[in-house]
C-alpha cells in the first residue's frame, strides 16, 4: 500500500518556483530519502506533506488523507523533525519531552518503548535545558519528542546537517532500527553518501525531481566507464585531465579524481600524457560509481 | 628542509568558561601558504578557538599569534589582516553584489580605486559581470557562496577563515568552490577552514582533529591514514572518535 502519494505538487514564492511538477509514491514502511542540496525544494515538499503549507497545484495524500482537507486528522498520525534545532532551549529534555507527549494526548511511559534506544543516550541529562545539549544529543531529543505519540509516518527535514561524521552514522542506524516498528519514514538529506542507507531515493535539485529509485539501480543507470586517478599532486592533475582531449568529467573526490571519457578510456594513453606533465605515482583503476557522482552526472545533463 | 614561515602560532592556549575548559591546553602552527584543516564534533572547541584566532575572543592563558599579532594585546590588528567566512553569515541580501563587494571593501579601509579595479576584475572571474547591480537574494546559492569567499579575501589577508563554508551545497559547486580555496593557497593566502565533509579533509595540506576541548592530532591526510592504517579520512575521524568513548 502507498503510504504517500504526491500528485504534481507546485509551489512558488513570489516570482520564485520552489517546486515544480513533483510527483511520487512512498510505500508503506520504507525509509525513502530526498537527496538534494540548499534550495532543492526539500524544505517546502516535507512542508506539504506536513500540512504547515498549501500547494499552488497539486495534491498529496498521506496515509489517504489529504493534506489540505484533512490537516487535522493527519496531524495526530505524523511526526515532524524540522531542519533547525525548534525545541524549548529553556525546558528540561525530560520536559520537552513531556510537552510532547500531553499535546499528543500521551504519556512518556505509554511509548516508552519506540524511543528508548535513542532516549537512553540523553536520559543521563534529562535535567539539562535542552539549549545546553551538544548537537547531536539535540538530535536525539527531537527525534524521541516526533515519535513520542507513535506516528505512522515519520518526517526529517535535514535531521543530520552540522552533525559531524560520526553522529550521522549513528543516527542512521538508529533510524533503519525504528523502520523495524513498522513505521514509514522520509528523510531529506545534502550528503550523498547518505543515500545508500535509504530504500529509495529520490534526486532533487532545483525544485524538480531528477530520477526515484534504489540507490543501486540508480548507480546500475550510470552508463559510463569511471576511473579513480591520483597522482601526487592532486589539483594539477585535475586540471591537466580537464585539458585532455578524451576527457568528458573530472571531479575531485578526497585524493582521487573521478574521471570518465568521451569514448573508452585508454589507460596507457591517459598514463602516458600524466607522465609527460610531470605526475609521479600515478594510480588509474577502474571503478563502481557512487551516488554522488551519479548526481553530478544527473546535474550536468540538466543544465544543459 | 627550508624553515617554513608560520602565520599563525599557538602555544598552550587555555579558554575557560567559568568552570567549563573550553580549550585545554592546545599547541599548534599553521605555516602560510597553507590549507588547513580544522576538525571535531559539534562541542568539541573548533569555533571557541577560531573566535580567538579572529580577535573576537581572548584567550584565558597561553601563547597566541596570529599574522605577526598577539592575541591579547594586537586583536584589532589581527581583525584587520584576515577575513571570515561561514555558512551562517555573509552577504547582504538586500544589497547588489556591488553594493556588497563596496561595503566590506570599505570596512577594510580599501581606497575606492582599488575596490573598483579589483571588482570589475573579480566579476570578471566569476563570470557575473552582467549581474552585478543583482540584489543577493536573487542569485542562485552556489553563486552567494563564491561570493563571499571571494568577498572574505578581497582586502588580500593573510589569512582567511571559514567555518563550515561548503554546508548543504550540491556537489559541483562545492568542488568549485575548492577550486577558489585552492587558487587562494597558490596565491599565498592562508586558508583556516572546518568542514563536516570528510572528503574535504583530504584536499588540506594538514588536518587537526578536536575532541572535548583538546587537539587529539594534527598531520598530513596522509600521514595521518598511515597511521591509523585506513584508506581515508573519513574512517581515521571514525577511529579516532571511537576512541573517546
Amino acid at each position: 500500500m502507498d503510504s504517500i502519494i504526491a500528485n504534481n505538487l507546485k509551489k512558488s514564492y513570489g516570482n520564485t518556483i520552489a517546486i515544480e511538477n513533483i510527483s511520487f509514491e512512498i510505500k508503506e514502511n520504507e525509509l525513502f530519502g530526498f537527496i538534494g542540496p540548499d534550495g532543492a525544494g526539500k524544505t517546502t515538499l516535507f512542508r506539504i506533506l506536513t500540512t504547515l503549507l498549501i500547494p499552488d497545484n497539486g495534491t498529496a495524500e498521506v496515509c489517504e488523507m489529504n493534506t489540505v482537507s484533512d490537516f487535522k486528522k493527519l496531524r495526530q498520525i505524523l511526526g515532524y523533525m524540522p531542519g533547525r534545532f525548534s525545541l524549548y532551549q529553556d525546558l528540561s529534555v525530560e520536559e520537552n519531552l513531556a510537552f510532547f507527549a500531553t499535546i499528543f494526548g500521551t504519556t512518556i511511559e505509554e511509548n516508552y518503548d519506540l524511543i528508548k534506544d535513542i532516549y537512553s543516550h540523553i536520559e543521563p541529562f534529562k535535567d539539562r535545558p535542552a539549549g545546553k545539549l551538544s548537537g547531536g544529543m539535540k538530535q536525539k531529543l527531537a527525534l524521541s519528542c516526533a515519535l513520542i505519540h507513535k506516528p505512522q509516518v515519520l518526517i526529517l527535514d535535514e535531521p543530520t546537517t552540522g552533525v559531524d561524521a560520526v553522529s550521522r552514522k549513528e543516527f542512521w542506524q538508529m533510524l533503519k532500527n525504528l523502520q523495524q516498528k513498522n513505521i514509514t519514514i522520509i528523510v531529506s538529506t545534502p550528503y550523498m553518501d547518505e543515500a545508500s542507507m535509504c530504500d529509495r531515493v529520490a534526486l532533487i535539485q532545483k525544485g524538480h525531481i531528477m530520477t526515484i529509485d534504489t540507490p543501486q539501480k540508480i548507480i546500475s543507470l550510470f552508463g559510463k566507464s569511471l576511473y579513480a586517478i591520483r597522482s601526487d599532486r592532486l589539483y594539477k592533475l585535475k586540471n591537466d585531465l580537464l585539458n585532455f582531449s578524451d576527457c568528458k568529467s573530472a571531479h575531485l573526490f578526497g585524493q582521487y579524481i573521478h574521471y570518465t571519457g568521451k569514448d573508452k578510456v585508454n589507460s596507457k594513453l591517459l598514463n602516458d600524457y600524466l607522465l609527460k606533465n610531470n605526475h609521479s605515482n600515478i594510480e588509474i583503476n577502474p571503478i563502481e560509481p557512487g551516488i554522488e557522482d551519479c548526481f553530478m552526472d544527473l546535474m550536468l545533463a540538466n543544465n544543459n | 628542509m627550508e624553515q617554513r614561515e608560520s602565520i599563525i602560532k599557538v602555544k598552550s592556549l587555555v579558554k575557560k568558561f567559568g568552570n567549563f575548559v573550553a580549550n585545554d591546553n592546545l599547541t599548534f602552527n599553521v605555516f602560510k601558504g597553507e590549507i588547513f584543516g580544522f576538525l571535531g564534533a559539534n562541542g568539541a572547541g573548533k569555533t571557541t578557538t577560531i573566535r580567538i584566532l579572529c580577535g573576537l575572543s581572548s584567550p584565558t592563558s597561553g601563547e597566541v599569534m596570529v599574522a605577526g599579532f598577539d592575541a591579547y594585546k594586537q586583536s584589532e590588528d589581527i581583525k584587520k589582516n584576515i577575513g571570515y567566512m561561514s555558512q551562517k553569515f555573509s552577504l547582504y541580501d538586500d544589497l547588489t553584489i556591488v553594493e556588497n563587494i563596496q561595503f566590506y571593501a570599505g570596512i577594510y579601509g580599501m581606497r575606492s580605486s582599488i575596490i573598483k579595479k579589483r571588482t570589475d576584475e573579480l566579476l570578471e572571474k566569476l563570470g557575473f559581470g552582467d549581474s552585478r547591480d543583482k540584489l543577493i537574494r536573487d542569485i542562485p546559492l552556489g553563486w552567494k557562496q563564491k561570493l563571499a569567499f571571494s568577498v572574505a579575501i578581497f582586502h588580500k589577508p593573510e589569512i582567511v577563515f571559514l567555518d563550515e563554508p561548503t554546508g548543504g551545497v550540491d556537489p559541483i559547486t562545492r568542488r568549485q568552490f575548492w577550486d577558489l580555496i585552492y587558487q587562494a593557497s597558490e596565491d599565498n593566502i592562508t586558508v583556516f577552514v572546518t568542514t563536516h565533509y570528510m572528503d574535504e579533509a583530504e584536499y588540506c595540506s594538514r588536518v587537526t582533529i578536536m575532541s572535548d576541548g583538546k587537539i587529539v592530532d594534527l598531520d598530513t591526510p596522509l600521514a595521518l591514514k598511515a597511521k591509523h592504517k585506513v584508506a581515508n579520512m573519513d574512517e581515521v575521524f571514525y577511529r579516532i572518535a571511537r576512541n573517546k568513548e
